[in-house]
């Protein structure tokens, strides 16, 4: 009995939500590979990687702000803005160090503006991401207005061509498991990464802990900012285009994959791997669908399904509780009425 | 004013008989009986951890006691929430009130129940009426078609009176209602205490500040450890006898110890926040134990606050081993050695949904780390170490602190500090809300604490306490220091008497 | 006894304007700051370009109006509770196809009837929207913000899926429909004065009717509402269902005034209604605002716009300028209640000291 019980404890770590999105990843490339023997060639995951390899990027500073419990809605907007400035320095005739300068500093730039308005004014950062994502969208409006750029060097376009060093992963791909592993390490393993879980569970103990809470929150924003004006700038050389457009409404694809990443709205929980394991689910589940001929434009239905899931499954636990107490204190207020007659 | 009599013959409106109330291993209430007649104004005196909150929320629905039963205009009843409380005519009034601040006060009076007319539209005139009606019977004048956003304490507590009136509560509680208040709203308050009274209402006054209640209420039923002491007419006791009453147990001889007092480790010079407290100055030598004793809402927590850089303050400075410290920056504090235990362990002083671990290790993860990272192994490691000097009872480090006693998430908190050997530890109200077992451990880990030479801080309302640990008392007051008193000096009743001053010699 | 009525009379009053009133003003000056705002606005652009003041252009404003209003009413009450609805674009899109395509399917039927039923079918589908949304933001206890969002993704999805790559055609519908559209009473829309019309129904409900009252009560303090009885779950479900069926309505008229719909109708509209009830004075943290506000939020929006366009600014502009206009309008909110508070608690700083 005592070695049964040993057992069950010593398996009790492994039941978390990074080992069902594991098991979903085997069976949605399972399922794959029984829609079409497309699935696991070469050319298709490299298909894969090139669909989600920028998203999967700007999933990751989302991650930390969101475990603060904060919120960034701008994020696609600024990959917009950055491949809208980035198109026009080209078509400008700019080196392209300068651009890259340019674009990054603009990401910046965004990042503070977001970070000023919801650390130093105090404003909701919901309401704030909202605005800032119809701002910075409108900007790279105007910045491109209808020109479309395509005349990037080969150089640079050759990564929507070729994966990274010859193999299936993209480059946007790569960048992104070497940025995982980074804020996997800074978000896990050290102090740093802890006070984000103690900032989004707890503000006040935050703060007699402590942790500059304004100060760590303004630099996420800026991290963010920069970090989607450099997915701009794949997105750009990957698609070899650059138009006012860009990224129109990818920022729900990055929320979405955030949080069926186990990472929990209202913040202080929630993993890297978890995110990562995500996108993989994601990607995987967009390229099945999309190789059995399912309208690519309805995946929206899965995504936001997916999204549902991810959220109501927590909570499946304690509305199941909390349907237990309505009944015993219905049944309770039966035998005992408030008011007794004498 | 001249507290009224028990008008005769009056009503018996509430009794609470025999009720009893356990929480694990704490014995909140034992036995414990209280009545109230119609038209008085019944006091409720007692320490911190007498019980008296515990008797509040079984009043307000909130609580079920184990034992005994409760009685209102001669029915029993059983209240499962707070609404059935509502229901049964008893209406908590709370120090901090609970209301809607972007609505009218008169819809907040009366917001799920307006009056309505023709086709279930809301009676505004109607609701004015009865809103001006129920204002005119308290003595305020308070514009019922004002925000309630702004208001101050007394002007929100009045705001809950006439909600509590305008639902035919025959039992209001006022739970410390005058902790957050001037003099002039103080003045206020009581005369909307006549008024109810006048009205038939019983009134139940929880307070600490004696001079008040013996002004305002004609009997006191006092609670101490939990159980019932006493209940009787104020016009019969004294506030000697009072104050005995309530503390009345042998008190615990301090060893005398020998305590190497040595340089000041923290001077508070002048300092100032408006309207919060006013010209604070002391200091605190290594190895010395300075209790901060005063009433609550008399500025000790926010001077505690202040100096450890939560809250700013407008002016005067604080110095820490000769050096200025600057102001509102914990981090600054932290590393100049400060530690600050909260008074609010649940809210400020732990991460209830983290691990036991990782909320000892937490101020203390730049010391663990290694090439800039930290393993879950070291903070275990260290928070294990930490653990076993505390005797910290607990399942396994990787448990929620929730899942500990407030005793020993005390000792989490402790531990979390300690850790970092700080030169002076703030402990604000270290043994609320727990255990007699474990309080004794605090005080003796304090004690160490001094031997070993930090300077301790502490903030207490609990007068056995502070005599019992401290080796020089400053009595607080309405934001300003009132006394000192050397260890050798101390009885209860000075505290007392310096805690709640003189009747207000200040004009209202 | 008087003491209290003394010591009231005693107490200074600092400063010309008692506290209440002057938090009252703050409040309330938000209206008519629109209003303001919006006759400021129309006076100097017209003086730019006169064209602006021609019936036509009014025309043409309100008319915008008319179902980005609709869309504002709804949203506003869910906001108020301290929630947010971001479906109300994909839904408007869904209910827009269903109502346009419902016409190929009444054959033999009386334009009259038959455009009642498009009405139906719009409405329908926007209040069983609602109800999901409703459903799992009461009883799933998921955040808005989540089920709004991935609503909006399930509902255009299933959109696209029912249109595929088809579209309603204009032709396909009878002329009486568009009519409904065009119609105007001295450059003056009958849509606009009808969804006028509904949003002071609506602002009449949520002034003088509990269950309008208890709206604002949810979304000031959501605790204190439930212990004090007000059914919470209920009353924010009834909102989302609410929104829902606006939306659906709106979607009807969109068909009405475009005629041609594909599978983008109402895309990213979702973001010019949050901008237009933020405009309006509606805070996005719940609790107060008003739904003519809201209204005015969206008419203003719209004037700008227009105004941008008549001056001759580029259109490019409109995006930037909606996203600067929803980060003012929150700004200003929160300096003003910033600068309330301070100012209150010196006021009672200095009453206690006095």
């Amino acid at each position: 009995m005592p070695q049964r019980h040993d057992l069950v404890e010593r398996l009790r770590p492994l039941v978390r939500w990074e080992t069902g999105l594991f098991v979903a990843l085997l069976v949605i490339v399972f399922m794959g590979t029984q829609a079409s023997d497309q699935f696991l060639t070469k050319g298709n995951l490299f298909n894969l990687c090139l669909s989600i390899g920028e998203v999967a990027i700007m999933t990751l500073p989302l991650t930390l702000i969101v475990i603060t419990g904060e919120i960034d809605l701008s994020v696609a907007s600024i990959l917009g803005l950055a491949s809208a400035m980035l198109g026009y320095l080209v078509k400008d005739g700019w080196p392209m160090w300068q651009c890259f300068v340019v674009v990054i500093l603009l990401g910046a730039a965004a990042g503070i503006f977001n970070a000023t308005l919801i650390t130093r004014l105090g404003l909701p950062a919901l309401a704030v991401t909202i605005g800032t994502l119809t701002l910075y969208r409108g900007l790279a409006v105007v910045i491109l207005g209808p020109n479309i750029v395509s005349n990037f060097p080969t150089t640079y376009t050759n990564i929507g061509v070729n994966g990274f060093g010859g193999t299936f992963l993209s480059w946007s791909v790569a960048f992104f498991l070497v940025l995982a592993v980074i804020f996997g390490v800074v978000l896990h393993l050290t102090p740093f990464g802890r006070s984000l879980f103690v900032m989004g569970a707890n503000k006040d103990a935050a703060l007699y802990a402590g942790f500059r809470v304004r100060r760590i929150k303004f630099l996420l924003f800026v991290l963010s900012g920069v970090i989607c004006a450099f997915a701009g700038i794949l997105y750009t050389f990957q698609l070899s285009t650059a138009v006012q457009d860009n990224g129109l409404g990818l920022e729900l694809n990055v929320v979405a994959i955030v949080l069926l990443g186990g990472v929990s709205i209202f913040g202080g929980k929630g993993s890297i791997l978890g995110v990562v394991l995500a996108v993989f689910v994601y990607a995987a589940l967009q390229n099945a669908l999309f190789l059995t001929s399912f309208p690519q434009r309805a995946f929206g239905i899965v995504t936001g399904c997916l999204l549902l899931i991810s959220v109501l499954v927590p909570n499946a636990g304690s509305f199941a509780r909390r349907a237990r107490e309505a009944l015993r204190r219905r049944g309770a207020r039966a035998a005992h009425p408030v008011v007794e007659s004498n | 004013m001249t507290p009224g009599g028990r008008v005769p013959q009056a009503r018996l409106v509430l009794s609470l008989q025999h009720a009893s109330k356990t929480f694990g291993a704490v014995r909140a209430l034992q036995d414990v009986s209280l009545d109230l007649f119609a038209g008085e104004a019944h006091a409720l005196v007692g320490e911190n951890g007498a019980g008296k909150s515990t008797l509040v929320k079984i009043l307000a629905g909130v609580y079920r006691p184990d034992e005994g039963v409760l009685v209102v205009d001669g029915r029993g009843v059983f209240l499962d929430n707070p609404a059935d409380a509502r229901d049964a005519g008893i209406a908590i009034i709370y120090q901090e009130p609970l209301l809607f601040p972007d609505l009218t006060v008169e819809e907040n009076i009366y917001i799920g129940r307006q009056p309505l007319t023709t086709g279930r539209r809301i009676d505004r005139r109607a609701m004015r009426r009865h809103v001006e009606e129920v204002f005119g019977r308290l003595g305020v004048r308070l514009d019922p078609g004002r925000i309630a956003r702004g208001l101050s304490i007394a002007e929100q507590q009045i705001v809950e009176i006439g909600k509590a009136l305008s639902l035919d509560a025959r039992v209001i509680v006022m739970d410390e209602p005058t902790a957050a208040l001037s003099a002039v709203e103080v003045a206020r308050l009581f005369g909307v205490v006549q008024s109810l009274r006048a009205g038939g209402t019983a009134v139940l006054f929880i307070s600490h500040r004696l001079e008040e209640v013996f002004e305002l209420c004609q009997r006191v039923t006092v609670l101490r450890d939990g159980r019932w002491v006493t209940s009787g007419p104020l016009a019969d006791m004294t506030s000697d006898g009072l104050v005995r009453a309530m503390v009345g147990r042998d008190l615990l001889e301090r060893e005398p110890e020998e305590q190497s007092i040595g340089d000041t480790v923290l001077r508070v010079e002048r300092l100032t926040r408006e309207g919060v407290f006013t010209d604070i100055s002391f200091d605190v030598k290594a190895g010395e134990i300075v209790a901060l004793a005063g009433l609550v809402g008399a500025g000790r927590s926010e001077v505690a606050t202040a100096i450890f850089g939560i809250d700013r303050y407008d002016a005067g400075a604080v110095t820490v081993n000769g050096r200025r410290l600057r102001r509102a920056s914990p981090t600054a504090a932290m590393s100049a050695g400060i530690g600050l235990v909260p008074e609010d362990r649940r809210q400020q002083g732990l991460v209830m949904d983290m691990s036991i671990a990782r909320n000892i290790a937490l101020a203390s993860m730049r010391s663990l780390r290694r090439l800039g990272m930290i393993s879950g192994g070291a903070e275990r490691r260290f928070a294990k170490d930490w653990a076993l000097r505390l005797q910290l009872k607990y399942g396994r480090l990787s448990d929620p602190a929730d899942s500990l006693s407030g005793g020993n998430q005390q000792k989490v908190v402790l531990a979390k500090w300690l850790a970092r050997r700080p030169s002076l530890l703030i402990v604000d109200e270290p043994t609320r809300g727990i255990d007699v077992g474990t309080k004794a451990e605090v005080h003796r880990l304090l004690d160490v604490l001094a031997a070993e030479g930090v300077a301790v801080l502490m903030i207490s309302s609990e007068l056995p306490e502070v005599l019992h640990v401290a080796d020089r008392i400053l009595v607080m007051r309405e934001g300003r220091i009132v006394t000192e008193l050397a260890h050798t000096d101390a009885s209860e009743e000075a505290i007392v008497a310096a805690a709640t001053g003189q009747l207000r010699e200040e004009a209202a | 006894m008087n003491a209290a009525a003394d010591s009231v009379r005693r107490t200074p009053v600092v400063g010309r304007l008692s506290s209440g009133r002057l938090i009252d003003l703050a409040y309330r000056a938000r209206a008519f700051g629109i209003l303001a705002a919006l006759a400021v606005l129309i006076v100097v652009t017209s003086a730019i370009q006169p064209r602006f003041l021609s019936g036509n252009e009014v025309n043409i404003v309100l008319g915008n109006t008319t179902i980005l209003a609709l869309l504002s009413l709804g949203e506003a009450m869910v906001v108020i509770t301290r929630n947010v609805d971001l479906s109300v674009g994909s839904v408007l899109g869904l209910a827009a196809y269903a109502s346009g395509n419902i016409f190929g399917h009444l054959h033999g039927m009386s334009t009259g009837t038959s455009i009642v039923i498009a009405f139906l079918v719009g409405i329908g589908v926007g209040s069983a929207c609602g109800v999901l949304n409703g459903a799992l933001v009461t009883i799933g206890q998921v955040p808005s913000l989540v089920v709004t969002l991935a609503t909006l993704y399930i509902i255009r999805g299933i959109d696209i899926w029912i249109i595929g790559g088809g579209q309603v055609v204009a032709s396909s519908l009878p002329d009486a429909f568009f009519e409904l559209s065009l119609k105007s009473f001295y450059n003056v829309p009958y849509l606009a004065l009808a969804v006028g019309a509904v949003v002071c129904v609506g602002a009449y409900h949520m002034r003088s009717f509990r269950s309008g009252r208890d709206l604002y009560a949810i979304g000031s303090n959501p605790q204190a509402a439930r212990l004090v009885g007000i059914p919470t779950g209920r009353r924010v479900f009834t909102a989302f269902v609410v929104s829902g069926a606006l939306a659906g309505v709106a979607g009807v008229l969109w068909a009405s005034k475009y005629g041609t719909l594909d599978s983008t109708a109402g895309t990213g509209y979702e973001l010019s209604v949050i901008a237009a009830v933020v405009i309006g004075g509606v805070a996005i943290f719940g609790g107060s605002g008003s739904v003519i506000g809201a209204a005015l939020g969206a008419l203003l929006l719209n004037t700008i716009l227009a105004a941008l366009y008549v001056v001759g600014v580029s259109p490019f502009w409109t995006q930037a300028i909606s996203g600067a206009l929803i980060l003012v309008a929150i700004s200003i909110d929160r300096v003003i209640t910033l600068q309330l508070t301070s100012a209150l608690r010196r006021r009672r700083v200095r009453a206690a000291a006095a």
